[in-house]
């Protein structure tokens, strides 16, 4: 029995992050977690994007592996028909899809994910040692986005500058990728 | 490692991203309860294994999550197109396909004896 609530005071419900207290990295790319993010996963049909790109304040990118930032939310193309939208902080991502007014499917996929961080001159090599895709600058340019596969699991994928990445990749699967990356930033440096 | 051009992502892509889906361009029939066994177990189990072209349905299942159809060489395994779902069947372009890229045992061990 709680005879009262006054010994819980903050403590009852204090968030941990997944990846809370990993560090690690190397000379040519460091690691770093990003902080909690606001996330859905959308869908729609091709006629909705507009009406959902407006009431979303960034426009929903039409271009395979495109990805479009404003308002300090972003963007990413992950299929014909499917975005992940990510804003900072607490960003009312669901209230806005819903004021669109139209058909579409969105699903907060805040908590489901995770973020980390990677930059530096050997970002690109880190990831590249457990994914396969070609992370040039004319392949995969600045802004550019995709869903695929790093060692055992699947990410997403987002060149955020010409040396830094963002992984998204699902909260139970950040341990795994945070380990495979760190030995891929200790390769990139060698 | 093989690339498969996805026809969405519109680029070749590591075959680590797909999974195979079966053979391709098998209709569903019409009226499904008025068939016999024999029609439902040839619509639902058998599949014709081809040895050389066959086309297939695959997934980009870690990338833009579609299902799109290709034709397949299974003797060289050499993706010679892929195609969007939904599209009828389409016609292998003439490039010189008939490689022989692997040994088999018949051209190799054929003269043996």
């Amino acid at each position: 029995m709680v005879d009262s609530g006054a010994n819980f005071g903050s403590d009852i419900a204090a968030r941990t992050l997944p990846l809370a207290g990993f560090h690690g990295g190397s000379s040519a790319a460091r690691l770093e977690t990003a902080p909690p993010a606001e996330r859905i996963s959308l869908r729609a049909r091709a006629e909705d994007v507009g009406a959902l790109s407006g009431a979303l304040g960034v426009a929903l990118p039409v271009k395979p592996k495109t990805s479009s930032s404003a308002n300090g939310r972003t963007a990413l193309w992950l299929g014909p028909d499917e975005w992940l939208v990510i804003a900072e902080g607490n960003g009312g991502l669901m209230q806005a899809a819903k004021n669109s007014g139209v058909l579409h499917s969105a699903a907060d996929v805040s908590h489901r994910n995770t973020a980390i961080l990677v930059s530096g001159p050997g970002a690109a090599a880190a990831i590249n040692a457990g994914c396969p895709q070609d992370l040039s600058l004319k392949a995969f340019p600045v802004g550019a986005c995709s869903r695929t596969v790093f060692g055992k699991v699947e990410i997403v994928l987002l060149r955020t500058a010409e040396d830094a990445f963002r992984v998204e990749v699902w909260r139970s699967f950040s341990d795994y990728a945070f380990g495979l990356l760190c030995e891929g930033a200790q390769d990139a440096s060698l | 490692m093989l690339l498969i051009h996805c026809p969405y992502c519109e680029e070749d892509r590591s075959e680590l991203e797909f999974r195979w889906a079966g053979e391709a361009h098998i209709a569903r029939p019409e009226n499904i309860s008025a068939i016999s066994d024999e029609e439902f177990a040839e619509f639902f189990f058998l599949r014709n294994n081809e040895k050389g072209l066959t086309y297939e349905r695959w997934r980009h299942i870690h990338g833009c999550g579609r299902f799109f159809n290709a034709a397949r060489d299974t003797v060289s395994d050499r993706f010679l197109m892929t195609y969007k779902a939904g599209m009828p069947k389409q016609p292998v372009p003439e490039t010189g396909a008939s490689e022989k890229t692997v040994e088999t045992y018949e051209a190799t061990e054929g003269d043996a004896r």
